[in-house]
């Protein structure tokens, strides 16, 4: 479970918030890494992982709150949505790297949170907030749902 | 009369560099008219965010400036409000920040030259393309990345955003078997940095030079990194408190992000290609006869091998790494007692982009009354133009498509974060 973002950025801490609430609630054997800046090293991390679950804020032009999921599984993320954040190489093209390395764990699902403002200093918009704690039961769903059936 | 066509070029976005803002190039009459880096985000958030704030809590603010170079904010703010409290950070208090200085420069060169520059040399869109191809490549990058993290964690306390720094030196020190497993990753980084080098100057560079003022820092017997006076190649020679005297920055209206300039001269450059021009003789012998085999000079003032004096760098930082890990002894206590007083303290550390200003002015108490951050791709922006301008020049008779392609590749020889000064960025070359 990888959540990125900066929490001094405003709605570019989403992935963080969602890491928050996460904490304690996943099964052992789930490692929770939060990435506050450059996410490639984390690639390196993922050797010998079976499922992965990637969470950072996005700006697609979408309502702000808008929850994104994409399963990058097979298909390659759309490189657009993640540019907005403050780290490069952005999180998109760090999937498609480790893809291209043969380094993506067989499962991997990527959530973006639409932000609305990416201001310093500013706190999550109510609507980003709601939709932190909205990802963290979905993803703690789908980890359940992936540890019955591995 | 003379014929003028029209014709506009734009890319979108301009990829990998750190941040993202704008260019434009408008050529008209077959020369090049006129030239601008073009930053939408107001950059001086932060400095605004830092009033008010206590004097203990600026390096944990200022390294979320930036991903890619945090330590460069935390060196640069602590140093600054220590020379406000009047104290100063010495012995291994001091070689321990150089030590995480030396993670980053890995870190951050290892990233740039593999992953955003390589691809330009080599043909490529992205490190995505490259790593199809050239595996091997972009794993060497992970690994000299993974290095630098570990020495991150092991110093800082977490491979991004450290948070051991304090005013004053560290919340813990590191023990000395913390510190000697990272050698063998280390000398593994060195070797893999050397082929880098090797790699590095057998590609093909543009044939481009400029006359450049040339600054970083200088200190007797280092290689600039943590601190030392700021000199320059045309006599330049102050100490940092000096710095506003002799560097004005200006707002230009097509950018947010100030401009920087010598007061009465003008532009200059900062970054590798300034430290190695200046201090090459102050490399460790492996960095510098790494250099010197590939006929990497002083006098190198060509900024697209800056690609090959990052490698040397790299190079450098792990030998110096290795060097302080050698020498290091656990310090009797973390850190030393910092007690506020009213003043103004001012910190330059050499960023792996180049120097990075900080002057802050506090109250008896500590909180802090003014912030001023001169990040060094606001430095080296008028630089940044004036290389894009003599490039153009030189290749006008080249397809619209290449063009561009060359304009991004000449931004990225400053590795420019400009997310640091700023965001978002796209690229628009007009033809008239």
């Amino acid at each position: 479970m990888v959540c990125v973002g900066n929490r001094l950025r405003g709605d570019d801490a989403a992935g963080l918030e969602v890491a928050r609430h996460l904490r304690g609630t996943l099964p052992a054997g789930v490692e929770i890494t939060e990435r506050e800046g450059e996410p490639t090293a984390l690639i390196g991390g993922w050797e010998g992982v079976d499922a992965l679950w990637v969470v950072d804020a996005v700006s697609s032009r979408s309502a702000t709150g808008t929850v994104h999921r994409l399963d990058a599984t097979d298909r390659a993320l759309p490189p657009d949505p993640f540019r907005a954040s403050t780290h490069h190489v952005s999180l998109a093209e760090t999937v498609e790297l480790a893809r291209a390395l043969g380094r993506l764990p067989a499962q991997t699902v990527v959530y973006g949170i639409e932000g609305g403002s990416f201001a310093v200093g500013e706190p999550l918009t109510p609507s980003v907030a709601a939709a932190a704690v909205a990802v963290a039961a979905a993803v703690r769903a789908e980890v359940a749902q992936y540890t019955r059936e591995a | 009369m003379t014929e003028r066509r029209t014709k506009t070029i734009k890319t979108d976005a301009l990829a990998r560099v750190e941040g993202e803002g704008a260019m434009l190039v408008r050529i008209a009459g077959g020369e090049v008219e006129e030239v601008k880096l073009n930053i939408y985000e107001p950059p001086r958030f932060f400095e605004a965010f830092l009033r008010g704030r206590g004097f203990t809590e600026v390096p944990d603010i200022t390294a979320r400036i930036c991903g890619i170079c945090p330590v460069a904010y935390q060196m640069s703010s602590v140093t600054a409000m220590e020379m406000a409290c009047g104290v100063e950070v010495t012995g291994q208090l001091q070689a321990l920040r150089r030590l995480l200085y030396c993670g980053e420069w890995i870190e951050s060169h290892a990233l740039h030259v593999f992953m955003l520059h390589a691809p330009d040399f080599l043909g490529y869109p992205s490190a995505i393309e490259l790593a199809r191809d050239h595996p091997d490549v972009v794993t060497s990058a992970l690994e000299l990345k993974k290095t630098g993290n570990e020495l991150m964690t092991v110093v800082g306390g977490r491979e991004v955003h450290p948070i051991n720094v304090k005013v004053g030196g560290w919340y813990r020190a590191p023990r000395k078997r913390e510190l000697a497993a990272l050698v063998p990753g280390l000398e593994r980084a060195r070797e893999i940095a050397l082929q880098a080098v090797q790699i590095t100057a057998g590609f093909d560079f543009p044939d481009y030079e400029q006359d450049y003022e040339l600054v970083a820092l200088d200190h007797p017997g280092e290689y600039p990194i943590d601190r030392g006076r700021i000199v320059s190649n045309r006599g330049l020679d102050i100490a940092v408190q000096e710095y506003d005297e002799h560097f004005a920055e200006e707002h230009v209206e097509w950018s947010n992000a100030l401009h920087s300039q010598v007061i009465a001269r003008g532009s200059y450059l900062c970054g590798p290609l300034a430290r190695f021009a200046l201090a090459a003789d102050r490399l460790s012998p492996v960095a510098r006869d790494a250099a010197k085999e590939v006929g990497l000079e002083p006098s190198e003032r060509n900024p697209f091998r800056s690609i090959v004096v990052r490698s040397v760098e790299i190079v450098y930082a792990a030998d110096e790494a290795l060097r302080l890990i050698a020498d290091y002894e656990e310090p009797d206590a973390p850190s030393i007692a910092v007690e506020p007083r009213a003043g103004v303290g001012y910190g330059c550390t050499e960023a792996p982009r180049g120097i990075l200003y900080h002057r802050y002015e506090i109250d008896a108490e500590g909180a802090i009354l003014d912030a001023k951050i001169v990040p060094p791709t606001s430095q080296n922006q008028r630089t940044i133009e004036e290389d894009l301008r003599g490039v153009v020049e030189r290749s006008l008779d080249i397809p619209d498509d290449a063009l561009a392609i060359l304009c991004e590749q000449t931004i990225r020889n400053y590795d420019p974060c400009i997310s640091c000064a700023t965001h978002f960025l796209t690229l628009d070359i007009q033809r008239s």
